[in-house]
């Protein structure tokens, strides 16, 4: 251990407030582990949102179909990381794959996570863009060209037939993608609500709280992506696609709100021994995080907004201010759920009696750096896609 | 014909009388657990895990808190000095009047005296913590990669070279009994001194305690300690309601002890 480290856990006992149990003192589960849950959510949404258009035939969200999947793959590709740094031995990760404990929960992580990976999210991809892979191939200059033929997988065929075969596998492939989706990230939520020692926790609503917030945090984020993707291209945005997924945000907002009121009210009705504590938990150390950045600016503000610009007759670029605004701040609120679930439930003793803290790390393994970087690496990775594969379906006629 | 007579009322004595006096030496030794007992008369016998099955009693009334057990704890276990890690601890309980309950952990270092007036005292005592070594233990079940486990005679143990330091099993124990070793970065606590009870030697937090307020013994001999402690004390377990079948047996435990 080094002497810093040490140096603070000294100085995080001294802010210890009643009795905790000794080894408690340490923080275990840090905001990389924050940034997990957040970056899942993200993936499970933005598949969904892309779900929208292939299963239940919502034509209008159409237009963000191509930059759902690419921003569920660019951050599924990150998820694995923060688990991975977090470890204390990262080098024997792999042992969850080759002797994993068939009733841990963690251990299906491996599983969960290649099948969503290969199963679903590049397999969708593929057959969605395996058309313009090859138009590509055909159009542009060396290197590239050989790039595009080995993402093709070096297929050829456009004949009607095969398109009509591509059309169908995607069908497919997103009816099994849903539950899946929902599998990738109720798991997550699976993780945290079966610990029967931590009643802040061990709640059978956390994989569905989890879920409803990954579907808003991710439509969020799409829609987010959309507007600043056609702002940089000057491309105007397609106002009647963003008034109907800023729809689905809102009910998806209000789901969500209605599951985490019904899990509050429903501890504070049932009062069990831990109620005491988890009050002096929100009220001490989460008040901040919970009730100003989760409800007030995540749900309530946003809420509000998104109500003005539906209800009152704003022209297009007021309306574009107004979501824009909402899904930033619903954004953050997501961000600050992941924080009270994952940090708020180690911020006090098992034993009920006492409040611990966390203090962040800056740089550091599993530091706010380390933490800041790994959210940022999905949107290089997506902007690398993006240039790769285009966001719209190519229309250059086919050299035969 | 006299002398063989008196020869043969000696024996009648002696014999049972150095059976018992040799049964109270055992006792007294405290062999009654493992190993040599299986197979005392002979050779003696190799290990068999299977063969035991440890558990520990803790008697509330006869602990005086000098925390001898933990500090034999660290030095046995090589368990860091900092404040911050134990495989076992001692708590004080004091209770006020008003329903007030003042905990400390005299295990961290000296305590200030937070008496105020020791007439608002309705009792105090301590508590001595470790691993419950439960039956039904909930960091062997979310283990990942199976690196926490139940030996077949009844600790539960980490093997540190194949542990990945997840610390999922930190967040899964309700009684804070496993840390993060600093050196290994793996998952570490308690394990009824593995490595002296497959000698035949007891727990060093037992071996220390000068009052007998812990108690060390095999559940499957039923000329146990542990057995005895059982079945003469009225027995509560830790956080019961969570169904983790603690091997940790309390007897005059408190209902303000979490």
């Amino acid at each position: 251990m080094t002497a810093q480290a040490r140096e603070g856990l000294y100085e995080l006992l001294e802010q210890v407030t009643g009795f905790i149990y000794p080894n408690e003192i340490e923080i275990h589960w840090s905001i990389l582990i924050v940034v997990y849950p957040y970056v899942t959510g993200l993936v499970a949404g933005a598949f969904i949102l892309a779900s929208l258009v292939k299963v239940f035939a919502i034509k209008e969200v159409q237009p963000t179909y191509r930059l759902s999947l690419l921003t569920a793959l660019a951050f599924l590709l990150v998820a694995p990381l923060p688990l991975l740094l977090h470890l204390g031995q990262p080098q024997r990760f792999y042992e969850i794959l080759l002797t994993p404990n068939p009733s841990s929960a963690m251990a299906m992580f491996g599983f969960v996570y290649a099948w969503y990976l290969m199963g679903v999210l590049l397999l969708e991809i593929w057959f969605e863009y395996r058309r313009d892979l090859i138009v590509l191939a055909q159009t542009s200059r060396s290197p590239l060209n050989r790039v595009y033929r080995v993402l093709s997988l070096f297929s050829k065929d456009v004949s009607p037939e095969a398109l009509a075969f591509d059309r169908k596998a995607i069908q497919v492939i997103t009816i099994i993608g849903i539950p899946s989706a929902f599998l990738l990230h109720g798991y997550v939520g699976f993780i945290f609500g079966s610990v029967k020692a931590n009643p802040w926790w061990g709640s059978v609503l956390m994989p569905i709280v989890f879920l409803m917030s990954a579907i808003v945090s991710g439509i969020a984020l799409v829609i987010f992506l959309y507007m600043v993707l056609t702002a940089l291209r000057r491309e105007p945005i397609d106002m009647a696609c963003l008034d109907k997924i800023t729809s689905y945000l809102f009910y998806a907002v209000i789901v969500d709100f209605s599951l985490e009121a019904l899990d509050f009210i429903h501890r504070l009705y049932q009062s069990e021994e831990s109620v005491k504590i988890l009050g002096k938990l929100i009220t001490h150390k989460l008040f901040l995080s919970l009730f100003v950045i989760q409800i007030l600016l995540g749900m309530f503000i946003p809420l509000g907004i998104l109500v003005l610009a539906k209800a009152r007759g704003f022209n297009d670029d007021l309306r574009k201010l107004l979501y824009f605004t909402a899904v930033i701040l619903i954004q953050i609120g997501i961000f600050a759920t992941r924080w009270n679930v994952v940090i708020g439930g180690q911020l006090f003793s098992k034993s009920f009696r006492g409040l611990m803290a966390y203090k962040m790390e800056v740089m550091g393994l599993e530091g706010l750096v380390a933490a800041l970087v790994l959210l940022a690496l999905p949107f290089v990775i997506l902007a690398v896609l993006i240039r790769l594969l285009p966001t719209t379906r190519l229309e250059e006629p086919l050299t035969p | 014909m006299n002398e063989r007579r008196e020869f043969l009322k000696g024996a009648i004595v002696f014999f049972p009388a150095a059976g018992v006096l040799a049964a109270l030496a055992r006792e007294v030794a405290g062999r009654e657990a493992p190993a040599k007992d299986a197979g005392a008369k002979d050779a003696p016998k190799p290990y068999t895990p299977a063969d035991h099955f440890y558990g520990m009693g803790i008697e509330i009334d006869k602990c005086i808190g000098c925390n001898l057990c933990a500090v034999a704890c660290k030095a046995e276990n090589r368990v860091p000095d900092e404040p911050f890690y134990f495989r076992t601890w001692v708590e004080r309980y004091t209770i006020m009047r008003d329903g007030e309950v003042i905990v400390e952990n005299i295990s961290l270092g000296p305590q200030k005296e937070t008496m105020a007036d020791a007439r608002e005292v309705v009792r105090t005592f301590f508590v001595p913590k470790l691993c419950n070594q439960c039956q039904n233990p909930p960091c062997v079940q979310v283990c990942p990669v199976n690196a926490t486990f139940t030996t077949p005679d009844g600790a539960v143990i980490v093997d540190e070279t194949r542990c990945i330091g997840c610390r999922y099993c930190i967040q899964a124990c309700p009684y804070g009994a496993r840390y993060l070793h600093p050196a290994t970065r793996t998952a570490d606590k308690c394990t009824f001194c593995y490595q002296r009870i497959v000698k035949g030697l007891q727990p060093a937090c037992v071996e220390v305690c000068p009052t007998q307020a812990r108690i060390f013994g095999d559940l499957k001999s039923r000329a146990s300690r542990l057995v005895r402690f059982k079945r003469m004390n009225k027995i509560h377990v830790l956080k019961p309601q969570l169904n983790t079948e603690p091997k940790v047996y309390y007897a005059q435990l408190d209902g303000e002890v979490r």
